[in-house]
């Protein structure tokens, strides 16, 4: 009997102690990590300058934790010092980033550090684009509620990241977005499908001592919270879909807006159809004074609240993305078209594959502006600004892009692709050059691919720009061998040959070899990169001249 | 007594078995994400499922050349694929809110006949830690990711349908 009695309670010890083991055990770890490093050569030519530290290097490294309905996660950074191009204040090392959450089925809740979008992202946005070293992320508490099916309300509050610390501005929000299909139990599918929202975003930010006037004594009385309310549709069916995204920001007197209590307003409207091999675009987008940061005094690319896209095309090329489009928070307004058309396969023109055509049409001007009485000047600070109808598109021109895109595979082992680009580019705008004349540029590229064998392939690029303005022409060629799915080696040019000054024609040449293992990658270039701007998303960054020698490492596990 | 006393010995080394059992590798599953797809409907990507068979995601945007590469290339064979292996391709975008609409029309003119979902602020991307694209997970039956690869080179969709014709047949993948 007694025997028998521990027996039994060994067991049940042993089984309960089996199950809090296998809770243990299910926790899963994952995570990524990458290092740019990059070796500096002075090369007062080009304009590349002495780097003193000789090698500067970014790195970082994800961790996430989840175990059922919990997560937790941190990223390690670490800048010793930071490369070109990114901003001096991020050197160091350090843990900025870690969240800990836990997601039921109609409930959830993140603390600590998170990035989140309320409908385009129009009255709120974070997110991170560490290519680019863009980094807003929010640091407090969120929480995510679905009381029923096809409702979802979010709810957040916290602070924004600068750099090591957080920004001065505290920002508040909450978004609601109702699936009408989904609550109505509609899932008929040819009734069309409609989804509405809207969202709330208030940040606070003591005042401060800000002088402005003629004779800079005039003190501003600043609002400490500012306000912005947004509404947004989109409507679906077959292969129809509306989309359109209405906000409305209160005074909000800051840096990027000269101080002017004018509320801010944005529209952005998108029509597309398509079906099989075929499909069309319209978008179109005002802005007007919408630049919303939790830093009334900042300005850059810091401190974000909000993201306005920039309604363009994101070029792939190095030459038709030399100059991209950075959408102007005080006022634009946006127009865009694209068609894309597939030639069927085994017509003339289509081939055995087909063949792939885009064509695509953004054109930008500024936003009309009419003093608000007779004594004050445009942008007053301290004033209400301007005045502006609403659909009425300004005088000035900032961009303008059409490009025609033709891919075609000719067989198994030949594919091509060929593009013309036509830029109308405000450089005194967009760069902040003022006077220079607006640069216009046709650019060509021919991409062809050949395929040896299944695994050995060369690609060769060649890029033509030709423009009058800023730097004049340019040449690009770019020969990549590719064994797949390990190696790939690259060689490219990049000649200024059009340039106007004969002792700045440069050649900007570089080498590059890469390894890749399943999700592990390791490359190498060596060689000359010019003075220029890197995007990614419509946020861009201007990285200097350097010669030198480029490492980088990632990896996911 | 000694019927009562096997049972129990039974019962403590059956336990002790699924014990074992559990201490083996814990493969990753695809993680509770809410993404849209190009319906506008909101899915979540932990209900992702292939019925039992192999699923491909890959991570992809409209602005990475060697994506619309990869998805091209495994587009002309789609159909091959899906018929020897009934594997299913999942193609997520990380496109932002600039482009995020011009996916549809895009992925529909070039006919590919994927399952496109759209991750326009990155949360899918980051529950994954994908850090560049093309990123691509291969899972396997149960929901479990078995492989990863980022980058893609002419002829690495090869290295790919090896991979889930080994997971059909039940053989190990190195």
């Amino acid at each position: 009997m007694g025997k028998r009695f521990i027996l039994i309670c060994a067991s049940i010890v042993f089984l309960s102690g089996m199950v809090n083991a296998q809770d243990l055990l299910s926790g899963k770890v994952s995570g990524n990590f990458q290092i740019d490093a990059q070796v500096y050569k002075a090369d007062s030519a080009i304009g590349a300058e002495e780097v003193s530290e000789k090698m500067l290097m970014n790195s970082f490294a994800n961790i996430l934790y989840t175990q059922g309905s919990f997560n937790a996660g941190l990223r390690f950074e670490s800048y010793l010092n930071p490369i070109l191009g990114y901003d001096n204040r991020y050197k160091g090392t350090g843990v900025p980033y870690w969240f800990v959450s836990w997601q039921k089925e109609k409930f959830g809740i993140t603390v600590g550090n998170f990035y989140e979008q309320f409908g385009n992202g129009t009255i709120l946005r974070s997110y991170e684009e560490r290519n680019l070293g863009y980094d807003n992320a929010i640091k407090g508490v969120r929480v995510v509620f679905n009381p029923y099916r096809g409702i979802a309300l979010k709810a957040l509050v916290g602070t924004q990241r600068f750099f090591w610390e957080t920004g001065p501005g505290i920002v508040r929000g909450i978004d609601g977005e109702f699936a009408v299909n989904d609550i109505f139990d509609i899932t008929n599918e040819s009734i069309p499908r409609l989804t509405f929202g809207g969202s709330f975003v208030s940040k606070y930010e003591t005042s401060s001592d800000i002088l402005v006037g003629d004779n800079g004594d005039q003190l501003l009385i600043l609002p400490e919270n500012v306000a912005a309310l947004s509404g947004r549709f989109n409507l679906n069916h077959k292969g129809f879909m509306l989309d359109g995204e209405y906000a409305y920001k209160y005074n909000d007197p800051s840096s990027v807006n000269n101080f002017i209590y004018k509320p801010g307003e944005s529209l952005l409207l998108q029509a597309s159809y398509s079906q099989k091999g075929f499909g069309v675009i319209l978008s179109g987008k005002r802005t007007d004074n919408m630049s919303f940061k939790s830093s009334r005094t900042e300005s850059g690319n810091l401190l974000d609240i909000n993201y306005l896209p920039a309604l363009t095309r994101q070029h792939a090329y190095a030459l038709s993305a030399m100059y991209p489009y950075a959408t102007q928070p005080n006022g634009e307004m946006a127009v865009q078209a694209q068609v894309n058309y597939k030639i069927k396969k085994g017509s003339l023109l289509g081939g055995k594959y087909g063949t792939d055509i885009a064509v695509n049409l953004s054109r930008i001007t500024s936003i009309e502006r009419t003093p608000i009485n007779d004594s004050t000047a445009l942008n007053e600070s301290g004033t209400l600004g301007y005045k502006s109808d609403f659909f009425a598109f300004g005088d000035e021109l900032y961009f303008q892009d059409f490009n025609i895109e033709i891919q075609h595979k000719f067989n198994s082992s030949f594919k091509a692709l060929v593009s013309w680009v036509n830029l109308k580019y405000n450089i005194d705008v967009i760069e902040g050059d003022p006077g220079d004349p607006m640069v216009k540029a046709n650019i060509f590229i021919a991409d062809a691919t050949y395929k040896f064998d299944p695994r050995n392939a060369v690609k060769c690029e060649l890029q033509h720009l030709g423009t009058k303005q800023d730097d004049g022409d340019w040449a690009q060629a770019l020969i990549e061998y590719t064994f797949s799915p390990t190696w790939f080696f690259t060689v490219m040019d990049q000649y200024n040959y059009g340039n106007e000054d004969s002792d700045k024609k440069f050649h900007y040449p570089t080498v590059a070899l890469g390894y890749t293992q399943d999700s592990n990658r390791l490359s190498v270039s060596y060689g000359k990169q010019r003075k220029g701007i890197i995007c990614v998303g419509g946020v861009c960054r201007t990285v200097p001249a350097s010669n030198g020698l480029t490492i980088t490492l990632t990896s996911s596990f | 007594m000694r019927l009562t006393n096997s049972l129990l010995l039974l019962l403590l080394l059956t336990s002790s078995v699924a014990f074992a059992q559990e201490s083996e590798k814990n493969l990753k599953k695809l993680p509770s994400v809410s993404v849209k797809n190009l319906n506008g409907q909101t899915i979540n990507t932990a209900e992702l499922t292939n019925n039992g068979k192999p699923m491909i995601v890959s991570f992809w945007a409209l602005w990475c050349k060697p994506c619309i590469n990869e998805l091209t290339t495994i587009s002309d064979v789609y159909d091959d694929w899906t018929e020897e292996t009934g594997v299913k391709l999942v193609a997520v975008s990380i496109d932002d809110a600039r482009s995020t609409a011009k996916v549809g029309p895009t992925v529909n003119a070039k006919g590919w006949q994927y399952e496109v979902l759209l991750d326009a602020n990155g949360d899918f991307k980051r529950a994954m830690n994908v850090n560049m694209i093309p990123h691509t997970f291969l899972l396997n039956g149960k929901g479990e990711i078995v492989w990863q690869h980022t980058s893609f080179s002419e002829g690495s969709e090869l290295e790919l349908i090896e991979m889930v014709k080994k997971l059909n047949a039940g053989l190990p993948l190195e």
